[in-house]
């Protein structure tokens, strides 16, 4: 009788799709009622642009450690690698000792060694992923208020320009008052988030590594017994993750052409709210890397929405821990009502004690 | 027969600290066979498994493949020299692709070929005949049909040697049948399959040979057709066949006019058993029989509390109490062994002597802990009566055999010397002879004036046992059977005939 069942379930949405589409229908919603809201300001394609344009390298963060999170794990030290990046890209570029080439080969050299130390001792050292990239968060900021306690503005000029670098489309834009054209403008961080994107869909649809990793998500130990070499997948991911913070790290020093120990603070979260909001299930093994970038999205657009209402930026904050709270529990909602197994809350492993 | 012979495994030899798991065992598997290896809890079916896969390196002996010696160090290599596993406990990922779960893990290929994947995998679902689509998500499957995808992967990393480890303990009758027309499918491709499994009218419905382990050693080679069951169970157990049906069930105490040790009128539950009177004598041993689903387990557990009662009223020798949790019926002197072991029943991570120790901590209260000392001499006392094999009372309870974890658990309840003892399913998955000394545990308990509720699947087991059987059907009570010479027809016609 059960085997009748399973022909007819042959149409069923995958998980991962379906916490995907949820999670794009909850963006449009929230965009749409941000529309209706305030048309002025949301009605121009340049708020949009701005979303990324000032957040790239919040897109770029959410990215890396989406990878993280579909094998099962996760990385709390993105944004303190982000922030220290930020500042000792800022500090080589003010030595005058190298030029922007060795400042992103810095950045991708920071976060490449995290990414190999949190690797190493999670997937090789059995660790907890939580604990240890604890210790990353702390070591980075550590580090960051080490190297420098002022803001220091970046004044070399090769720099100052590629940060002033506009990228203008002629065909899209606003008409003002005084019956201008507004090109829209954005700035090249954006593109190497576009490009970071489209890069990460494919790694994780098409490539081999990419499956290994929603299978080791999914299920550690079948994995394994599937001939997936598990420790080596798991390694790669926050190789993958640590590389991504540092990228973000120089684009953030890109966007706001300063380092400052606040850079990066509280990115994490801010990641781990997106990527929960993007459908990226806390469990591991579920999620779509599409729903990483519409995570942010999410995330964003309720944080301009309450600034536009004028409120106090604290609320930000709160309305973000509140949503991810909804959030979490309407992952946890669906995807018992899929199994239809009792309800019960998904804690991912990480949270659990060891098996 | 004298087909040829693909894999050979001469005396093979294997100890761990302690125990010594397998001594000169020989086992021989030809093409297109299926072939049964036998034995009971801790016999060394599973480490000469375990060896043949990889997993454990043996201590001597040899094993041949298509007459070559090989040695393997790793699952890896055994995989790559044509020896398919397919665990119990189903070893893929539910969240990805039929497909991909046949696939991943196997290519070199860095980059993924979608379609040609799923093509691949549409034809061999296709020609195995299995009920999948190759895009589905596994976690969409049923059991049974994971379990073939399973096969599936192995079959096509052209395995020649098929290990199958109790395939068939989740599945129900008709996914067991399915399994075994794909056996018998792979068996005339010319693969050779090694099948373990507890149920032994399983083994004369498909395989050819069997083979007989017991205390790590080979008792023999058999043909499954010149092999009655009577002499399988006994060559299993290593016990004279008068021994197997020596248990003798006690007769009902004669007096019905003492007070019931338990005794409950009208008793309902939130899971949905209809309001149900029940009432058991001092030293007696019942049973709730019926099919699955007919409310056996939900009685008890309205019984014990463990779910929410709706209604009714429970008398404890006359007396009227109130049971709604779990843990006053366990001060009422009422013990209950959940049928889920692995679910309810032990903590893994523990130690034998921890997880006997619990229910008798719980009810003593968290303030006053047993002394260490008190702890090991009831635990020693305790692997002693029950003969529960383990390396010492500190080995963590989930590397002990399913038999011996149901031991421990059984042990921990008559350590809390209760007056009323419920066994939901207690010999489901562990081996024969264990089956048979828990029976005799049973019939001994109640000769020292426990009362007993014994509830097997087996219906033959719970006429061994029961003096009187509680007949259910769809959650109700139709009717009740006692006296010495019951069948398992009378139960049948009762089931059949109860209700309308």
């Amino acid at each position: 009788m059960r085997s009748l069942n399973t022909s007819k379930a042959k149409t069923r949405l995958s998980n991962s799709n379906l916490l995907f589409m949820i999670a794009g229908i909850i963006f449009v919603l929230m965009y749409g009622f941000a529309l209706i809201s305030f048309p002025g300001s949301f009605m121009q394609f340049q708020t949009f642009f701005d979303l990324f344009n000032f957040n790239a390298a919040l897109f770029i963060v959410t990215l890396g450690l989406c990878v993280v999170m579909i094998g099962g794990g996760i990385d709390i030290s993105v944004g303190a690698v982000c922030g220290l990046v930020t500042m000792a890209c800022a500090m080589l570029l003010e030595s005058g000792m190298g030029n922007v080439w060795s400042a992103l080969f810095l950045a991708l050299g920071i976060g490449l060694a995290f990414g190999l130390m949190h690797g190493y001792l999670i997937a090789y050292l059995e660790i907890q992923p939580f604990i240890i990239t604890l210790a990353g968060m702390f070591l980075a900021q550590g580090l960051l208020t080490t190297l420098h306690k002022e803001p220091l503005n970046v004044t070399m000029p090769a720099f100052v320009a590629l940060r002033n670098f506009i990228i203008e489309i002629p065909w899209l834009g606003t008409v003002n008052r005084l019956g201008v054209f507004i090109p829209c403008e954005i700035k090249p961080g954006v593109i190497v988030v576009v490009v970071l994107v489209v890069l990460y869909a494919i790694l994780m649809k098409w490539s081999r590594f990419g499956r290994n990793v929603y299978a080791v998500g999914g299920n550690r130990q079948s994995a394994r017994m599937l001939g997936i070499n598990v420790k080596q997948t798991i390694f790669f991911s926050y190789v993958i993750c640590g590389l991504t913070a540092g990228i973000s790290g120089f684009i953030f020093l890109m966007t706001t052409g300063a380092g400052n120990i606040g850079n990066g603070a509280l990115f994490e979260m801010k990641a781990i709210a997106s990527n929960v909001m993007g459908g990226i299930l806390l469990n591991g093994g579920v999620g779509n890397l599409l729903g990483a970038p519409i995570g942010t999205l999410t995330l964003l657009t309720i944080n301009e929405l309450i600034r536009a209402a004028g409120v106090q930026s604290n609320l930000q904050a709160i309305v973000s821990g509140l949503l991810l709270y909804l959030f979490i529990v309407l992952q946890s909602v669906v995807m018992s009502l899929r199994g239809r197994s009792k309800f019960r809350l998904a804690f991912p492993s990480w949270l659990k004690a060891r098996q | 027969m004298q087909s040829e012979i693909i894999l050979k495994m001469e005396g093979i030899d294997k100890s761990f600290p302690g125990v010594r798991a397998l001594h000169n065992v020989d086992f021989t598997l030809r093409k297109g066979e299926i072939h049964a290896l036998m034995g009971e809890n801790g016999a060394g079916k599973s480490t000469l498994i375990k060896i043949l896969t990889g997993v454990y390196q043996k201590d001597a002996g040899q094993i041949f493949i298509e007459g070559r010696p090989v040695y393997f160090k790793s699952p890896q290599e055994a995989q790559n020299m044509g020896i398919g596993t397919v665990f119990q406990e189903i070893a893929l990922c539910p969240n990805l692709t039929v497909a991909e779960n046949i696939f991943i893990g196997r290519g070199r290929d860095n980059f993924i070929k979608w379609k040609q994947m799923n093509a691949k995998a549409a034809e061999m679902l296709n020609s195995l005949g299995i009920p999948a689509s190759p895009t589905q998500e596994l976690a969409s499957c049923s059991i049974a049909v994971q379990q073939m995808i399973a096969i599936a992967r192995a079959v096509d990393m052209d395995c020649k040697i098929l290990i199958l480890d109790e395939p068939t303990s989740s599945l129900d009758e008709d996914e067991v049948q399915k399994l075994f027309a794909l056996m018998r499918q792979l068996k005339a491709r010319g693969v050779g399959i090694i099948f373990i499994t507890h149920f032994i009218d399983e083994v004369y419905a498909i395989s050819d040979r069997i083979t007989v382990l017991r205390n790590g050693e080979l008792i023999g080679e058999y043909h499954t057709s010149a092999l009655p069951q009577i002499e399988l169970i006994s060559k299993m157990m290593g016990k004279a066949l008068s021994d197997v049906s020596a248990i003798k069930k006690h007769e009902l105490p004669k007096s019905d006019d003492s007070v019931p040790v338990f005794e409950a009128r009208a008793l309902s539950s939130a899971a949905g058993v209809r309001p149900f009177n029940f009432k058991i004598q001092k030293g007696e041993v019942n049973g709730f029989a019926g099919l699955l689903g007919s409310g056996r387990s939900e009685s008890v557990r309205a019984i014990f509390a463990a779910d929410k009662v709706t209604g009714g009223e429970v008398k404890i020798n006359g007396r009227r109490v109130k049971i709604k949790t779990p843990l006053q019926a366990m001060k009422q002197g009422i013990g209950y062994l959940p049928e889920d072991r692995k679910g309810d029943g032990i903590i893994d991570e523990l130690s034998v002597r921890d997880n006997l120790i619990l229910a008798l901590q719980v009810m003593k209260g968290f303030f006053r802990p047993l002394s260490r000392k008190q702890a090991e001499e009831f635990t020693d006392q305790f692997i002693q009566k029950l003969d529960i094999k383990t390396p010492s009372p500190n080995t963590p309870i989930k590397s002990l055999s399913g038999g011996n974890q149901q031991k421990v658990i059984l042990a921990r309840w008559l350590l809390t010397q209760p007056m009323y003892l419920i066994l939901d399913e207690p010999t489901r998955g562990i081996d024969v002879g264990t089956k048979v000394e828990i029976q005799k545990l049973v019939l001994k308990l109640a000769a020292d004036g426990m009362s007993i509720t014994f509830i097997s699947s087996e219906i033959d087991e719970m006429l061994r046992v029961c003096a009187r059987l509680i007949v259910m059907k769809d959650r109700e009570i139709v009717g009740e059977l006692s006296g010495m010479n019951l069948t398992e027809q009378d139960v049948m016609h009762m089931i059949a005939q109860g209700g309308k």
